[in-house]
């Protein structure tokens, strides 16, 4: 299962927060620092995985994370799940968003938050996989998203 | 000009609402959207953390005004929410919003709706107490017909959903599963899920919808449903079984490129990891010829599997070549994999590390830290004599550059493990590099570390090895050392290793020539008055002192120590000091109380406490009442108020039956015993109190503590009568150490089972890794010492007091018996045939006569004793030895034990020379399990045994007579444990195992294991239709559930009759349309029920004084109204 979502960019700033479990406030932002920290120190030639250490739940838990320009995207998982498996889902993840931006860029992820959590939540749903085929998760944006056009017509009649 | 924007914020609404074409929606819409970029572009331009605080503060106060406005429109409300979300990611409190998240999810539109249920989901957890107001909402939108109200409905269940209100939504998500819309049954599976992982006793009843997705045409639903059943799977692993085909067909069309290589198929192959799958797996690791990422993690995980499952060559070097390609790979996640993998199969197969050896070495020095430490892992794996000196050093290095604790916990603990503690040779090559590198983990691991290594650390010291002079030299070199390091000036050590100094300095400094023991002193003297030092440490340094008093001949330090802590703040300190004194007044006694080198020597204590008895008598005489033992007091109260108890409903009868015969006796031994204890000789004394103990309770929960007892008897037995008073409080210490030494003893010996295992590997092959042949043998042998007199006397106490238990019970149970079997012979055929069937379909009693025949039989017969058959059954002559031995062996059971419900005997597992067969008893106050064992062979088996792993939820009590040392060729014997149920369950598994010896020597083992229902536990309980009102109202825990009923079943009395039939329940009364039924669990839990009857649904109400019975028993009701 997947424990928790963290997108930040290269200061450590949070750009997405997502907890499949429940912590504390405090303990999150300590969660969403230290995971910082930990990351912050690795080139981007070694390896993406990292072992959680006493942050989330020990030993069994384990960091992946992916680093892409200006944003880091560490995926906290248990050992259930498959390291390759969640790699590849961030690139998914990432790709999706590139395709709902058009060109993603760290400012979309600020300005339009709310649409990166509707995303989120057609890949991920409640800590479990829910769809790893981008094109079945931009049509299920899509499908929102002519919604809100919809809606946007409505008001504007 | 916030405020400014605020202002016409408010009067925007107006606007809104009537509808007006124009700049007024725009403009509002660019306004809220920029204040959400605003505040972004306010936050980046911040420097300090400071201002963004107050910022933020600002924002979120400004926000409070506008959500709690009531012009504010839910149009604006959603625009608030997001930034409320930003302001709560960046962790500030935003908690005034939520009510309106709530509302917003409650009250808005589509697109309003969703921000407030995204609000909901990432402000709010599961317990928080606002989101019952949400489950009405959700309710509501999963029955829209509006597709994406109900997707956004599934989603938030399944990311948070209050446990308790579970059943409002429970049909409406069922009822998703046989949506049309994929994605539609893919979420209700995963919020499904989400149920069983917080409640899983709310949908045990949709096992067999999982079924259906399971095989549902949509591949993402039949992946979504594989987390339930990996889950499932993993907590039982049999009950799955039959599955096991479609996960093959699942995993065949992968293989063969029908479906999409997706990702949830690891879980698949997790699930498969519990089965045998062989001939798949060779399949897949073919897929190594196409490279895609994807498949590359399922081919980790085959990896995985084939080293999990039964080893077969041929799959074994597949793996072996699939994780040469990881460790080979030069992308370095593959690199790390493969490290793992080979890890992880270490210990199957060292060779492979040889293969890899240069890869290994290269990733010891690889600059990516997590690669490093992989590394270390797998070479802690091999680990063995000849090359331990070099991978302790990489690891010492490593831990010296790392800072995080959680490294440090972890390979300070691996060290210590490789050179102490789990080994019974350490590898260790000589003195002072042992010393030395542990003086390295306890410098660098100090505090952090885990108490069991300087623990152990000593005790290897003290106990030492074979050879006695090895051993002196090695206290002899710790000392010196510690010597040196404690000369360095400004060098703190960590409190732990001051400890271990502290110790060893006042145990092995005798063995020092040059240095006296006031130099010592004054060294430790000079520890004590550091501040830096922990008022722990200081007592471990003023024992280390007074351990060396007797031995200084001059006393300048020691006086000036005492006269600086008998002053002291702290008392534990004090009265160190103190002690130090008053011994320090007699050197004579203080050498005879603390003699040089005896650390591990058994301290003789006199646990009887005998040299108080004088002061007993005196107060007896004086009239005091004899002391009694606090259980002995609780007894003796509790059987009074059984006298006084007048309630009809004897709901625990039968344990109050035991006590009432039992304990009066017990009483008066116990009381006799303690008031003559100041005559008595001892040991009598005490056996005569343990068999009243046994008497009294007479179930396994008290057993440990009276072999403790006994472990000291075998001890206080040759006291000398000089046992000192003085020397008391330090021999209780003592004596607990001892103690804990015993203890630890025993994990010992299963270290070292486990060890000597590892060392064969390793030896075996010839693991040299970096060619250093090192010829060094291991030097260290720990001595074993065993304490069999110790543990055989408890034995024998423990088999007296059975057989003296059972030959009382005898006296009961026959009279019992003639009454039963009289009664039930009758239709013994009949109940043993419906009962096989039962068996069959072990999750529910399904056959109608049985369950009167219960009724009838066994509560007319209430029992006293748990044990109705001691004799062990011999099948009888007549049978035809050809003909199936099950047939023979289940008539024997009959003639035996027919006064109780009993199963069918079923065959759990055999090998050439024994099967067993087992078979349950219902009886009335406890399920009997018997477990017969025909030994099939022309040979004699010697100490056949039977032995139950412990479960969580059972209590499982062996009956007399189960250790058979003899079993003669060809014949039958049975063993029978008496189960209690800890913890309501649904369904559990009871395994264990059972061992023999051949003839010829040679033992072996057979594991089994038997499935146990809840309904094995369930009798009924007869009450009164008064006594069910009291009991009604006097029970918390309830749950009301209504039921569906089949036309064939509408009727009230046929739903009560079912009921009673298949789960036992006991029928109180039938008013009109309203029935009362009452059961009870055993030991003896109640539990009523009342239903009510409108039109086809049947409303059923549960209360008990457990929690979760009530639970546990709905969903048995669910299942047999569904059944039938």
């Amino acid at each position: 299962m997947i424990q928790a979502i963290l997108v930040f960019n290269n200061h450590g700033k949070p750009r997405l927060v997502r907890f499949y479990q429940r912590f504390p406030e405090e303990i999150q932002q300590q969660i969403v620092r230290e995971t910082f920290h930990l990351v912050l120190k690795r080139d981007d030639n070694i390896c993406n995985f990292l072992e959680g250490g006493s942050l989330i739940g020990g030993s069994d838990y384990k960091l992946i994370y992916r680093h892409y320009a200006t944003l880091y995207f560490v995926f906290c998982v248990d050992s259930s799940e498959s390291e390759l498996g969640i790699l590849d889902l961030i690139q998914v993840f990432v790709e999706t968003l590139d395709k709902c931006f058009e060109n993603v860029c760290e400012l979309d992820l600020i300005f339009h938050m709310d649409k990166v959590h509707y995303i989120l939540q057609e890949v991920v749903m409640g800590g479990m996989v829910l769809e790893t085929n981008m094109n079945e998760i931009v049509a299920q944006i899509e499908a929102q998203n002519r919604l809100e056009k919809s809606e946007l017509l409505a008001w504007g009649l | 000009m916030s405020d400014i924007v605020e202002k016409t914020l408010t009067a925007l609404p107006g606007l809104f609402l009537q509808n007006q074409p124009g700049g007024g929606p725009a403009a509002a819409k660019a306004s809220f959207s920029s204040r959400l970029g605003s505040l972004v572009r306010g936050i980046t331009a911040l420097t300090s953390k400071h201002e963004e605080e107050k910022l933020i503060q600002q924002e979120l106060s400004s926000l409070k005004a506008t959500v709690s406005a009531p012009t504010t429109t839910l149009k604006m409300m959603k625009e608030c929410m997001v930034r409320l979300i930003y302001c709560e990611m960046l962790g500030y409190d935003a908690s005034f919003g939520y009510i309106h998240a709530i509302k917003l999810a409650q009250q808005g539109n589509l697109l309003e709706k969703r921000v407030g249920y995204l609000a909901v989901s990432l402000f709010l957890h599961e317990s928080h107490e606002l989101l019952l107001l949400l489950v009405n909402t959700v309710v509501k939108d999963l029955q829209s017909t509006n597709l994406v109200e109900v997707c956004m409905a599934l989603t938030v269940v399944s990311q948070i959903f209050p446990r308790e209100m579970i059943p409002a939504v429970l049909p409406l998500i069922e009822d998703k599963l046989q949506h049309s819309k994929e994605i539609i049954r893919r979420k209700a599976v995963l919020a499904l899920y989400k149920f069983h992982l917080i409640a899983p006793n709310q949908v045990q009843h949709i096992h067999i919808k999982f079924r259906k997705a399971l095989c549902d045409r949509d591949v993402g639903v039949m992946a979504a449903s594989l987390h339930i059943y990996l889950r499932m799977i993993k907590e039982n692993s049999s009950g799955y079984k039959d599955l096991t085909g479609s996960f093959v067909t699942i995993l065949k069309q992968v293989v063969g490129g029908k479906l999409p290589v997706d990702f949830n198929y690891h879980i698949l192959l997790q699930v498969l990891q519990k089965y045998i799958l062989l001939l798949y797996l060779t399949m897949i690791l073919t897929i190594s010829a196409i490279f895609i990422f994807l498949s590359l993690a399922i081919l980790f995980e085959c990896v995985h599997t084939v080293y999990s499952i039964y080893p077969k060559s041929e799959l074994l070097e597949k793996a072996a070549k699939c994780i040469g390609k990881f460790v080979l790979s030069p992308k370095i996640n593959l690199k790390y994999l493969g490290l793992k993998a080979l890890t992880y199969v270490i210990q199957q197969d060292p060779t492979l590390a040889l293969q890899h050896q240069m890869t290994i070495i290269e990733c010891l020095d690889h600059p990516d830290p997590i690669i490093k430490r992989e590394t270390l892992e797998l070479l802690y794996r091999i680990t063995n004599a000849q090359n331990v000196t070099v991978i302790v050093q990489k690891m010492l290095e490593y831990l010296h550059q790392s800072k995080e604790e959680y490294v440090i916990v972890n390979l300070v603990g691996k060290i210590a493990d490789v050179l102490v503690l789990n080994t019974v040779d350490t590898y260790a090559p000589d003195n002072a590099w042992f010393i030395q590198t542990m003086n390295a983990v306890f410098s660098v691991g100090g505090d952090v570390m885990h108490p069991d290594i300087p623990n152990n650390f000593l005790r290897l010291l003290a106990e030492g090895f074979d050879d006695e002079t090895e051993d002196q030299q090695l206290r002899l070199y710790a000392v010196q050392s510690y010597l040196t390091l404690l000369d360095m000036e400004n060098v703190f050590y960590p409190q732990r290793f001051l400890q271990v100094m502290s110790w060893v300095l006042g145990e092995y400094s005798y063995l020092l020539d040059k240095e006296t023991p006031a130099e010592v002193i004054a060294k430790l003297y000079k520890l004590l008055m550091n501040d830096s030092v922990s008022s722990e440490t200081k007592t471990w340094l003023i024992a280390a002192v007074t351990k060396l008093t007797p031995q200084a001949h001059s006393f300048d330090t020691v006086e000036r120590l005492i006269h600086e802590f008998t002053i002291s703040l702290d008392t534990c300190m004090r009265q160190h000091a103190f002690e130090l004194k008053h011994l320090h007044e007699n050197v004579e006694l203080m050498k005879s109380l603390l003699p040089v080198d005896r650390s591990c020597e058994d301290l003789v204590v006199d646990a009887s406490l005998s040299f108080l008895d004088g002061f007993v008598a005196e107060g007896l005489s004086q009239g005091a009442a004899p002391y009694k033992p606090h259980h002995q007091r609780q007894e003796e109260k509790l059987s009074q108020e059984k006298v006084l108890n007048f309630e009809p409903y004897g709901l625990s009868f039968s344990s109050s039956g035991f006590t009432g015969r039992q304990s009066p006796a017990g009483i008066s031994l116990g009381s006799d015993i303690s008031g003559n204890s100041a005559e008595t000789g001892l040991k009598e004394t005490n056996s005569l109190k343990l068999e009243g103990i046994k008497k009294l309770w007479g179930k396994e929960g008290y057993l440990p503590k009276k072999e403790s007892k006994t472990g000291d008897e075998s001890g206080a037995l040759p006291v000398p009568q000089e046992s000192i008073m003085e020397n008391v409080d330090q021999a209780i210490t003592k004596k607990d150490q001892s103690q804990v030494l015993t203890q630890s003893k025993e994990e010992k010996e299963k270290q070292l089972l486990a060890s000597s295992l590892f060392v064969g590997l390793g030896s075996e092959s010839t693991v040299n890794l970096l060619g250093k042949a090192d010829t060094v043998s291991h030097k260290f042998r720990r001595k074993s010492k065993v304490k069999e007199a110790k543990s055989g006397e408890t034995t024998s106490t423990h088999n007296m007091t059975c057989s003296s238990f059972s030959s009382l019970s005898n006296v009961a149970y026959e009279d019992d018996y003639y009454l039963n079997t009289l009664h039930d012979r009758g239709d013994k055929e009949l109940k043993t045939f419906s009962l096989n069937s039962e068996l069959l379909d072990s999750e529910s009693l399904t056959e109608l006569p049985l369950v009167e025949k219960f009724s009838n039989c066994s509560l007319s017969t209430p029992s006293l004793f748990a044990d109705n058959s001691m004799e062990i059954f011999h099948p009888p002559q007549s049978t035809a030895a050809s003909v199936a031995k099950e047939s023979s062996l289940a008539s024997s059971f009959l003639e035996e034990t027919t006064e109780y419900i009993h199963s069918n005997a079923m065959e759990i597992c055999n090998n050439e020379t024994i099967s067993v067969s087992s078979y349950k008893i219902w009886k009335d106050d406890c399920l009997l399990m018997v477990w017969s064992v025909t030994n099939k062979s022309g040979l004699e088996l010697k100490s056949a045994n039977l032995e139950i792993f412990p479960a969580e939820n059972f209590k499982v009590t062996e009956q007399p007579g189960c250790c058979l040392p003899v079993m003669e060729a060809e014949s039958t014997k049975s063993f029978q444990y008496s189960v209690q149920i800890e913890k309501p369950f649904t369904e559990e598994i009871l395994s264990g195992f059972i061992s023999y010896h051949m003839m010829d020597a040679h033992s072996a083992q057979l594991e089994f294991s038997v499935n146990l229902s809840l309904l094995d536990f369930i009798r009924p309980l007869k009450i009164s239709s008064e006594d069910f009102g009291k009991l009604w109202l006097s029970f918390a825990n309830d749950v009301k559930q209504n039921v569906k009923m089949s036309e064939s079943q509408a009727a009230l009395p046929f739903a009560l009759k079912t009921l009673q039939q298949k789960l036992r329940l006991h029928i109180i009364e039938i008013i009109g349309n309203e029935g009362l039924l009452a059961c009870q669990l055993l030991p003896s839990i109640p539990c009523l029920l009342h239903c009510r009857v409108y039109a086809d649904v049947l409303a059923l109400w549960f209360r008990s004084s457990c929690s979760t019975l009530p639970d546990y028993l709905l969903y048995q009701c669910q299942k047999v109204m569904e059944g039938s």
